[in-house]
């Protein structure tokens, strides 16, 4: 490849639009769009995992030992999907949903 | 290759291969449905991908969602373009030139590009014999350009080129039977699925893919845009589709058809209507035919599927929502 | 030397196929195309070649499956005529704005309605817009040598574009000539192992094909790719450069038919061209100082060497086998756009002949000429556009 000093913006684009960087949407905060967040109550969390697999945005971080951790408000988008599926424990939520900004 | 237990703490360690930062709205079903398919196997896997939500929200200038290789080319072709990508693969493997890593192939498609558009293409790519997965995410209806009707668009359901008006209220016509269809291609393997039940869809994703040849998996995916209900019930709307027998858990494998979910008991199909915005007219007492109406079709459907699963020797498995406890032991399959 | 056989257009670009041994190939029947993949389907069945078929259900899904292949990263190709490209029209685009070097024979035939299976240029000029380069042959060998020059062409890594190599419907695909064979290891060694650039396959390196690009960059990357089309007249010369080395046979962008003191000029593309030069031996014989220019790369269109070649020129007849309804032949806006920069422009006329298979005959040639020889006395022009060869 010659040097890509001096080339015009247009050079530097990749032939056909291939985007080879995989999973660089990561790049992209879509936290941002939240207008509620939810907050975990971890002593309520009996570790069902349910609120990871059901995550849309792979918001909910996960500990070396697999269980739940934090959520990742970087890009959760505040749907309330975990929210409505949490279990909780024995009826009372492990997450609830409040008003971002609050 | 093994199949991997499906064990929600061991399955939480592995990587997303579809990662955080994507467009698509929240609350959406796809983007569960696709974490599902890729998380259920350690295969390699590339995808194509039908223009429509999923495609645009994905893989927007030069950020991609996608950590495994991943292909858009246009909307109706999504089966013949991973049919040459395939067939790419089987050539230089046969000839020596890349190694065989087992890599699996899956196009992605809404149901406009599947049902309508891409249909062809689809047909086609199961009736040569492509070793590919297809999957269908079906929100019912052109969600990316609007809520236009297709024909996977439910009876009655309000859309923007099928708005309940006081002449016409909505669809009036059933939807399509692609699940169906796609069985009478008989190719090897054929299911329905749900991501509320994530492990009976992972299941299927990981008997599909220790079969050769063309596969076929129809995945009910909740739109909160075009359904017209809350950012968080796409798990709540798809479990109550599979519980009011509107969508079906089964799977033909080669011409034997087994409903892998029964519901305990059946509901009734309103549980599943009232919650969305599109069917609302449809609760007015005018039009309290098209609820007997809806209610009609699914019963009939869904008598048919038993009698079919009867006939065809599949046996039924009851097996009420498997992820309803946490229960590691019996979630692991071999 | 190689072997020399009387073949038609269609078995002669069969066998450079074969030869070329793509990794994959896609294919769809249609008049006069379908031959040509019948018979790389036996080199197929009967292990000739490595190639890898899909038998698609329609010509969107070969180019779609062409697309999937070439991206996956190896050599692919595929041929089709007529419909089958109007079908196609949607997916050429996206080969080559996603710059995948797939070679496509084209059997030029004419579109529908009415239906009509015989030779004209409606399809490729048709497709003229889309991103491919195009190559226009005269004969089957011609045929058979652009075949083999295009995937060096198409596969550059400056160019990595797709490429049509076109040859008339029936009259130069069904018709026997005599054809001179390269030997398989010179072709094998001409056109070279296939080069990756991003392969879809590499698996440790993961990929997305065909973004969504929004007004920010879309421009921008259309400019990108006008820009790798300037290049390709170069590559073009070289390559045949190569090939003359090879075989002792002369390729330029477009061939000059006693041009050097010529007064007028017609140009034509493809089969008709033969036809034409002989009637322009016997006006010479005459005394008229007439030649002939016979495009050979359409696309992209070399202007400036088009322009040179036509500036003594006093008039020039522009000979269409196709019609932009309401509008000039294709080709006509071409020399057109050629010979705007020169600063004394020869007089232009544009004549539509030939579609759907009609028979280019002598006498139509001579008729040009005639008229040509008139505007050029006369300065004067009565009609600019012009069906010939019509019952009247
Ligand atoms: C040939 C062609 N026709 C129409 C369109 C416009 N179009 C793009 S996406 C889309 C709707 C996609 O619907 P579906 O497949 O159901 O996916 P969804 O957006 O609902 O996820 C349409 C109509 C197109 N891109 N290409
Ligand atoms: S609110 Fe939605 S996006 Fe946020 S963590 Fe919960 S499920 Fe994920
Ligand atoms: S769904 Fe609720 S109980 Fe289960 S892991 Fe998540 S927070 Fe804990
Ligand atoms: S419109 Fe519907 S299908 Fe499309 S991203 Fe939004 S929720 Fe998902
Ligand atoms: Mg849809």
């Amino acid at each position: 490849m010659s040097k890509s000093k001096g080339k015009k913006f247009w050079e530097k684009l990749p032939a056909g639009s291939v985007v080879l960087e995989a999973g660089s949407a990561v790049k992209f905060k879509t936290g941002t769009w939240r207008s509620m967040r939810p907050r975990w109550i971890e002593e309520n969390c009996i570790q069902c995992m349910f609120c990871w697999m059901y995550c849309p945005d792979m918001s909910i971080k996960v500990t070396a030992e697999g269980k739940r951790g934090e959520f990742n408000y970087e890009y959760c988008k505040g749907c309330g999907i975990c929210a409505l599926e949490c279990p909780g424990r024995k009826g009372v939520k492990a997450i609830v949903m409040e008003e971002e900004g609050k | 290759m093994t199949t991997k237990p499906l064990r929600l703490r061991e399955l939480a360690k592995g990587e997303d291969r579809l990662t955080h930062g994507h467009r698509m709205c929240a609350g959406c079903g796809a983007p569960i449905i696709v974490k599902q398919v890729l998380m259920a196997t350690d295969y390699p896997i590339i995808a194509a991908n039908a223009t429509g939500c999923l495609e645009v929200s994905t893989c927007i200038s030069n950020f991609t969602a996608w950590k495994i290789p991943w292909m858009h080319s246009a909307f109706e072709n999504a089966a013949a373009t991973i049919s040459g990508i395939e067939a790419m693969y089987k050539s230089l493997v046969k000839q020596g030139r890349i190694e065989d890593k087992q890599v699996k192939f899956i196009a992605f498609g809404g149901d406009g590009g599947t049902y309508d558009i891409g249909f062809q293409s689809l047909s086609g790519a199961m009736e040569r014999g492509q070793d590919m997965m297809y999957i269908c995410y079906d929100n019912g209806a052109y969600m990316n350009t609007g809520i236009q009707r297709s024909s996977a668009t439910p009876f009655g359901a309000d859309t923007t080129t099928c708005p309940a008006g006081d002449v016409i209220p909505g669809k009036l016509q059933n939807r399509k039977d692609l699940t169906r269809i796609m069985a009478a291609h008989g190719i090897p393997y054929v299911a329905q699925a749900s991501p509320s039940h994530w492990m009976d869809l992972m299941k299927k994703v990981q008997k599909a893919f220790e079969i050769r040849g063309p596969k076929f998996m129809n995945v009910i995916s909740p739109c909160n845009r075009g359904w017209r209900s809350r950012t968080d019930d796409a798990i709540k709307l798809s479990r109550l589709a599979v519980d009011t027998c509107y969508w079906p858990l089964y799977e033909v494998e080669n011409g034997v058809t087994r409903i892998t979910v029964k519901p305990k008991e059946k509901k009734p199909l309103v549980d599943f209507l009232k919650p969305q915005g599109r069917f609302k007219h449809m609760f007015t007492p005018e039009n309290e035919w098209m609820l007997k109406q809806a209610q009609e079709y699914v019963d009939k459907q869904w008598d048919l599927l038993q009698k079919e699963a009867v006939f065809s020797g599949g046996e039924e498995k009851v097996e009420d929502k498997p992820e309803a406890a946490p229960a590691e032991e019996k979630t692991e399959v071999q | 030397m190689g072997k020399i056989v009387a073949v038609t257009g269609n078995e002669a670009v069969a066998e450079a196929l074969r030869q070329i041994n793509p990794d994959v190939c896609a294919a769809y029947p249609i008049t006069p195309a379908t031959d040509l993949m019948q018979r790389f389907s036996g080199f197929i069945s009967n292990g000739k070649v490595d190639t890898e078929m899909v038998l698609v259900e329609s010509e969107h899904s070969a180019m779609s499956a062409c697309i999937g292949a070439a991206a996956a990263g190896g050599r692919v190709a595929t041929a089709t005529s007529s419909q089958g490209l109007a079908l196609m029209w949607e997916m050429l685009y996206i080969a080559a704005g996603d710059r995948l070097p797939i070679v496509m024979p084209l059997v030029n035939r004419a579109l529908s309605a009415p239906l009509n299976i015989h030779g004209d240029h409606s399809d490729g000029m048709g497709a003229r817009d889309t991103g491919w380069i195009q190559i226009y042959s005269e004969n089957a060998q011609e045929a058979y040598d652009n075949t083999i020059q295009a995937f060096r062409i198409a596969e550059h890594l400056d160019i990595r574009l797709p490429a049509m190599v076109c040859m008339d419907g029936f009259i130069v695909s069904h018709s026997i000539e005599r054809v001179e064979y390269i030997d398989d290891d010179k072709v094998k060694k001409f056109v070279g192992k296939f080069k990756t650039v991003n392969p879809l396959l590499d698996l440790d390196r993961p990929k997305s094909f065909g973004p969504l690009i929004l007004t920010d960059l879309y421009h921008e990357y259309k400019r990108a790719q006008h820009e790798v089309m300037t290049k390709v007249a170069g590559v073009a010369l070289d390559v045949a450069a190569d090939f003359e080395k090879m075989t002792g046979r002369k390729y330029e962008l477009f061939e000059k038919y006693r041009m050097n003191d010529a007064e007028i000029a017609i140009v034509v593309m493809s089969s008709a061209a033969g036809t034409t030069k002989d009637i322009i031996d016997e006006y010479r014989k005459k005394g008229v100082k007439v030649g002939l220019i016979k495009p050979r790369l359409f696309r992209p269109f070399p202007f400036k060497e088009m322009a040179n070649a036509l500036k003594k020129v006093k008039a020039v007849a522009v000979m269409d086998r196709a019609d932009s309804f309401g509008g000039y032949g294709p080709l006509y806006y071409e020399i057109c756009g050629a010979v705007m920069t020169l600063e004394k422009k020869p007089l232009m006329i544009n004549k539509i002949f030939g579609l759907g298979g009609r028979d280019y005959l002598p006498d139509q040639a001579e008729y040009v000429i005639d008229e040509l020889i008139k505007i050029a006395k006369s300065g004067k022009v009565k009609t600019v556009k012009e069906y010939i060869g019509v019952k009247e």
